[in-house]
């Protein structure tokens, strides 16, 4: 099975309908950045963090845990038999940090200051680890995404116009990182699965030290574990979600040799996960909190319940082998890790003084949903563009 | 090909271990000394009458617009409880006394100028430092506005200007640090009209705290309000009703930044646990390859789509 351009036209109906949210979306960063965070968002004093950090940022870097986990199958454990996964995989987490940097600079407020972590370190906040090791990642992600750049246009250079002189520059950068790459690759992608382990574990520390102002319900010490398991958890479920969307979007056939083989391995996965969080609520004594059933322990139990009935599917063989049911098992996983950002950022945060709860506002709402959109008109640019998706029997373009 | 990448394999962990001695140096210049003669102020909340001309000076002295001090006499501000914010660093609130109702009890807030700061903790690029004579100030040019410190302060004190797109302010009280510099005392201690708020060394004021509590045991709870909590801070309360009842969030002993400093400093440990991992992946891959096909002699076949291609 060989990689190849997906042969599709671009525009679509669907793709229509993600350009007006992307726009939409952009019109209101446009007031965000010339008016100023409280002109969009509904942010205060008292809730300084939202929407953005708990789903753009938080949930972001969760959901595109799918690049290191695949990496790691693939390149780390060396499964060659999910080699077809590892380049989609790849792709959304590049796209997928790219946004989430993005998001962090929609959110801070001073977004020109955005590199001041770079060189101003404070070794002691957990917010800069995230910030370096999300940067340092990035960059990891788009050295391992230049394989897929060099074989599409190795060669092949050929801008139009005034760029018509790159274009023997551009081949000779190719052709020598196309000697360099293959030797030096394996340190990136293994440096890429640690810079991951790390700054996904963080993204947890993150809340440890908002202390009493933690809904007892997530405020444990071992939030960071919790954190990346959650992670190395939904990054298969994410990988066969978008690969069932992704081959009906583009009517081929859904590679379900592939898919089901990483299906079955998510249960045991997800069982770790659900053994430490639970056991990590009976050994806090934070049971109590779940039998008051309030807003917070509605959430909590809303969380729990997608996982577990995620876990309960994924447990069986039915579930591996159909590709209706695998896509429903792996969007419940989706849903609770989102959930649990969500939770973790918004619903736990629950500060002494706090005379309205928060909720979104339109216009967050609004450039959340733009940037997905806009993340998936991306994502369906490149594939067509560049070869990513394996399909069986499909010859390798030359 | 097998050789090469055992080298390999050895030379990025040499890698590791360099980095690893580089994050042990870094890791210990974070805690600045503080003073044995660390400031403090005792605010006797039993002393206060609630004129409020402490927010009036804090205003003038850190020129933010305001209306004559006459205006602050107005009563009616008290109806609502009120927080500090970017245009007032420090708030005067009213509350019911049930042992004399004509003498209602006042409490300012401000910074509490934690002895073991959250807020400097957090601060990702370390705009926000602690003081060796223990106040905590904000520094302007090092500031994203990502706004961790007011998620992380326990107190809810760093106030954010949701209202400008550049150059918005983190504010909050700063001890005044511009006017000691001067030998002048904060603008609010300054003003206090009876000497409701008592400036000095903060063992010193603790102790005429504690004094004061024991003098007259009926009119104080016995509780110094900051001595203790979140492992103390600057600016010490004491008042004839109990603090949960003042709105003054009952909180721990221990830091704030205590669990997270530690789980972040065993994560990172002299960068050994990274490394670590790195090194053990390496070692699974290594493995992992040599166990593979006998075909594939090629241990970087990351490429093998390429490799594929080209032959």
């Amino acid at each position: 099975m060989i990689a190849s351009p997906v042969k599709q036209k671009y525009i679509t109906p669907g793709v229509m309908i993600l350009i007006i949210l992307a726009l939409n979306g952009l019109a209101f960063l446009a007031v965000r950045f010339i008016s100023g965070l409280g002109a969009v968002t509904n942010l205060d004093n008292t809730t300084p963090w939202g929407l953005w950090i708990g789903v753009d940022v938080a949930a972001g870097v969760a959901l595109a845990a799918g690049g290191f986990t695949s990496a790691a199958l693939v390149h780390v454990m060396q499964r060659e038999h999910y080699h077809a996964i590892v380049r989609p995989a790849l792709l959304t987490a590049m796209l997928g940090y790219t946004f989430v940097a993005f998001a962090v600079c929609v959110d801070i407020g001073r977004f020109y200051f955005i590199w001041h972590p770079l060189i101003m370190w404070n070794g002691n906040s957990a917010l800069f680890e995230v910030g370096i090791c999300v940067m340092i990642y990035l960059t990891v992600l788009y050295i391992e995404f230049l394989p897929v750049v060099i074989e599409r246009f190795m060669f092949r250079v050929n801008l139009p116009g005034l760029l018509k002189i790159l274009n023997k520059p551009l081949d000779g950068i190719l052709r020598i990182l196309n000697r360099g790459l293959p030797k030096t690759m394996f340190v990136f992608i293994i440096f890429g699965v640690v810079l991951s382990t790390l700054h996904q574990s963080s993204l947890g520390t993150l809340m440890v030290i908002a202390g009493q102002k933690m809904h007892p319900l997530w405020q444990t010490p071992i939030l960071p574990l919790l954190f990346l398991l959650s992670a190395i958890a939904v990054g298969f479920p994410m990988i066969i979600f978008e690969s069932l969307i992704a081959s009906r979007s583009f009517k081929m056939k859904p590679e379900m040799k592939i898919l089901s083989s990483l299906g079955s391995m998510v249960a045991p996965i997800l069982a770790i996960y659900l053994a430490f969080k639970v056991g990590d609520l009976f050994i806090r004594n934070a049971f109590q909190y779940v039998l008051v059933f309030d807003t917070a322990a509605w959430m909590f139990i809303a969380e729990l319940a997608l996982i577990i009935i995620a876990f309960l599917l994924f447990l069986s063989k039915k579930t591996v082998d159909s590709p209706l049911r695998l896509f429903v098992a792996s969007t419940l996983v989706i849903a609770g890790v989102l959930l649990n950002r969500i939770n973790n950022f918004i619903i736990a945060y629950n500060p002494f003084y706090n005379p309205k709860m928060y909720i979104p506002s339109f216009g967050e709402i609004s450039v959340t949903i733009g940037c997905i959109a806009l993340l998936v008109l991306i994502y369906r640019a490149v594939v067509i563009i560049f070869p990513v998706i394996s399909q069986e029997n499909v010859k390798a373009r030359n | 090909m097998k050789n090469l990448n055992r080298r390999d394999f050895f030379k990025t962990t040499a890698f590791g271990v360099a980095l690893a001695t580089l994050g042990a140096k870094s890791a210990k210049a974070s805690d600045k000394m503080l003073s044995e003669d660390r400031i403090g102020v005792l605010v006797d909340t039993a002393v206060c009458v609630g004129c409020r001309h402490c927010e009036w000076a804090c205003k003038v002295a850190h020129n933010i617009p305001t209306t004559d001090l006459d205006t602050y006499s107005d009563n009616t501000v008290f109806k609502e409880y009120r927080r500090p914010e970017q245009t007032a660093l420090t708030v005067v609130n009213e509350f019911e006394n049930e042992k004399n109702s004509l003498l209602p009890i006042h409490v300012k807030t401000q910074c509490m100028h934690c002895e073991r700061p959250a807020c400097v903790s957090a601060c990702i690029v370390g705009a926000l430092t602690k003081e060796e004579d223990g106040s905590i100030i904000w520094n302007d040019d090092k500031c994203i506005g990502c706004r961790y410190c007011m998620v992380a302060c326990q107190f809810q004190i760093p106030t954010y200007d949701y209202d400008r797109s550049i150059d918005p302010h983190i504010r909050k009280c700063d001890f005044c640090h511009d006017r000691r510099k001067e030998g002048q005392l904060p603008a609010c201690v300054n003003i206090c009209p009876n000497e409701a708020l008592l400036f000095g060394k903060r063992s010193e004021v603790l102790r005429v705290a504690k004094n004061r509590i024991k003098r007259k045991s009926d009119v104080y709870v016995n509780h110094i309000y900051g001595e203790q909590e979140v492992g103390g801070t600057s600016w010490i309360y004491i008042a004839s009703k109990n603090f949960d009842k003042l709105k003054m969030p009952t909180l721990v002993k221990n830091p704030a930044p205590g669990i997270s400093e530690s789980i972040q400093h065993g994560i990172f440990a002299y960068f050994i646990p990274p490394v670590t991992l790195y090194a053990l992946l390496r070692t699974i891959m290594w493995v992992s390859t040599r166990h593979k096909d006998k075909n594939s002699e090629n241990l970087s076949d990351i490429h093998k789509d390429e490799k594929g291609e080209e032959s």
